[in-house]
């Protein structure tokens, strides 16, 4: 056996694989087929102040190798989170990360300022959801807006700050060094991608929402080559995701820069995805001599 | 409680126009299956799973029915598997019917390929449930044998006539209500007919359950994708069919 643990932001995880925020709901849905343990780390759906209703149906379209979503942050509200959600993920020995929106860099301040002093290992801001009118990518996609959210959020909380950033930019780079000078411990990437697809014979968009996030297979190799600019860009640590489906992929968003990494859609064509991608980890570095997993972070050799 | 696992198909017919009957030797799944449940199927290709309901359980041979239309690509490639072929199939998923004393009588509605679940629902209630069928046509006409052959009345209408009652499964439905008022009504089928009995149920004071379909990526609850709007106590909020359904009662739903 390799040795799969990683050290993230001071944050201890027996392996680099976290279930992204919103595609594992809180751990409950997939117990009847493996252990939560088995994961080194779950994002929490993004959660917000006050209970939201998520967009209206449909809100999944397919897509070549992937799927759109407008779920639109269906959420419990923060005070549900803590009593309901919470005390379950503590009896499971997994790093905690509770991702947080807010339409207001005020709604942000107050979700992490109640989460002090809370059970949860780290902070996921995210300032890239592209199924919000209010807030969400609005903060992402703009450098001083994100900076500013940034440094807020930072100030009212004692945890591991990471900010989770979105796709949809120009130069996704500059947004990162911006966060970082703002006082980020990480980064996470990548949110999901606006699409859309419509029905040919109703001619009405597919999702009710009309656009929607693209995740899955399909963003795999821009969620690659964002997150080699972005670890080449700061000194921060670096949390990759977008499209990984398996160990290999696991092992080339590492090799890009990415210290941990995140799966979210492969999980709905697989839901064994987790278990299978940590098995595929521990073979392939036993295969190539990697005594640690975090020996390889970084390690692609431009050309 | 679920499963997932690759299963042999034992036996495929087709039993209408684009309609595939595939039985499927699934053990554990089988085993705990209950009507109204539904089965989440890969298809190679295509990224997301297809949910098909169960049609028919028998446990004792640790196998499952499931009946489809090929609607777009995704069934259509499903419906090219052939016997002693294997089907990655993640379930038994969703809630199922909730079944009351087998004494009672009960009123199964399928609206053309909402027609499945049904059977399975039906079987338990055996000459105690009457299984009113609608389809667009002759030609479409599905498992009206089958629902005989364990010993429910049918009645079949056709939109056009072509087969049984010139008619919608609506009209026999009053009918046999005024007959004989059903402790229960079941109904699958497409949203407008779902809308249709459920008014007919309530304002009979009928309890009735549908079961109702919206895209889906988890399966399972964990996505939140596949939202349906419901009404519990007077607060509307979105619930999820794969997992709060896909069977509702009528009138917890706004369709
Ligand atoms: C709980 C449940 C039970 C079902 N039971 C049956 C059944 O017993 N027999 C049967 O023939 N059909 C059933 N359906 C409908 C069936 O899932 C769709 O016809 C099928 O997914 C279409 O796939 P496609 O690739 O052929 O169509 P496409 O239109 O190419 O599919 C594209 C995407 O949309 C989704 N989609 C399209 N139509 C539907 C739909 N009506 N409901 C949900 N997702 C849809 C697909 O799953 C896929 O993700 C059921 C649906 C649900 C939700
Ligand atoms: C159904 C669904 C819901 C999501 N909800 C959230 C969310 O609440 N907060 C968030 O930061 N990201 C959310 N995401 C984005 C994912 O966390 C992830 O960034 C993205 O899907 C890319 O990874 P993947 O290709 O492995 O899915 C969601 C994605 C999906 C598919
Ligand atoms: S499909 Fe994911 S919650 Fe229903």
């Amino acid at each position: 056996m390799s040795d799969l643990s990683v050290n993230f932001c001071g944050v201890d995880m027996k392996n680099p694989l976290i279930t992204a925020s919103g595609a594992y709901g809180y751990g409950r849905e997939y117990v009847d087929l493996y252990p939560i343990s088995a994961i080194g780390g779950i994002s929490t759906k993004g959660t917000t102040l006050n209970v939201k209703d998520g967009n209206p149906p449909p809100r999944i379209a397919e897509t070549p190798s992937g799927m759109l979503n407008s779920v639109g942050l269906q959420n419990g509200g923060l005070e549900r989170f803590i009593s309901v959600e919470l005390p379950n993920l503590e009896k499971q020995d997994i790093a905690i990360i509770a991702n947080i929106a807010g339409g207001t860099i005020e709604e942000c301040v107050e979700l992490v300022s109640k989460l002090e002093g809370t059970s949860v290992d780290m902070i996921e801001l995210n300032i890239s959801c592209p199924n919000v009118k209010q807030g969400g990518a609005a903060f992402g996609t703009n450098r001083d807006c994100a900076a500013e959210i940034t440094s807020a959020v930072k100030r009212a909380t004692s945890k591991p700050l990471m900010v989770k950033l979105s796709p949809n930019v120009t130069s996704i780079s500059d947004i990162a060094k911006a966060v970082e000078a703002a006082g980020a411990d990480a980064l996470s990437l990548i949110n999901t991608l606006l699409g859309m697809r419509i029905d040919i014979m109703s001619r009405r968009p597919i999702l009710k929402n009309n656009v929607g996030g693209l995740s899955g297979p399909a963003v795999f190799p821009i969620a690659v080559r964002m997150v080699w600019q972005v670890a080449n860009a700061v000194d921060i640590p670096v949390c990759g995701m977008g499209g990984i489906s398996c160990a290999e992929d696991a092992i080339e968003i590492m090799m890009a820069g990415a210290n941990c990494f995140q799966i979210g859609a492969v999980m709905f064509n697989d839901p064994y995805a987790p278990v299978k991608i940590i098995d595929g980890l521990n073979e392939w570095c036993e295969k190539n001599g990697v005594k640690n997993i975090s020996e390889i972070v970084g390690t692609v050799k431009p050309w | 409680m679920y499963t997932q696992g690759l299963y042999e198909i034992i036996k495929k017919e087709q039993i209408a126009k684009d309609t595939f009957d595939l039985t499927i030797s699934c053990g554990k799944l089988s085993e705990l299956a209950k009507a109204g449940q539904f089965v989440h199927i890969s298809v190679p290709g295509f990224f997301l799973r297809r949910p098909i309901s169960i049609c028919n359980i028998d446990k004792e041979n640790g196998t499952i029915r499931i009946v489809f239309q090929i609607k777009g690509k995704g069934t259509d490639v499903l419906s090219k598997f052939e016997t002693g072929e294997k089907l990655d199939l993640l379930g038994p998923l969703g809630n199922g019917f909730k079944l009351l004393d087998p004494d009672k009588k009960v009123i199964t509605i399928g609206g053309g390929i909402g027609t499945p679940p049904m059977l399975e629902v039906a079987k338990y209630y055996g000459e105690n449930a009457t299984e009113i069928s609608g389809f667009r046509t002759k030609e479409l006409v599905i498992l009206q044998d089958d629902f005989k052959a364990q010993g429910n009345k049918t009645i079949l209408c056709t939109d056009d006539g072509t087969a049984g009652e010139k008619g919608f499964v609506t009209d026999a439905l009053s009918v046999s209500i005024e007959k004989e008022k059903p402790d229960f009504i079941y109904a699958c089928g497409p949203t407008v007919m779902l809308k249709a009995v459920s008014e007919i149920a309530m304002n009979n004071k009928i309890r009735c359950q549908i079961s109702l379909e919206e895209r889906m990526a988890c399966g399972v609850g964990a996505c939140l994708g596949c939202a349906v709007k419901m009404k519990v106590l007077g607060n509307e909020f979105y619930g999820h069919v794969c997992k709060n359904g896909p069977v509702f009662y009528s009138e917890e739903v706004i369709l």
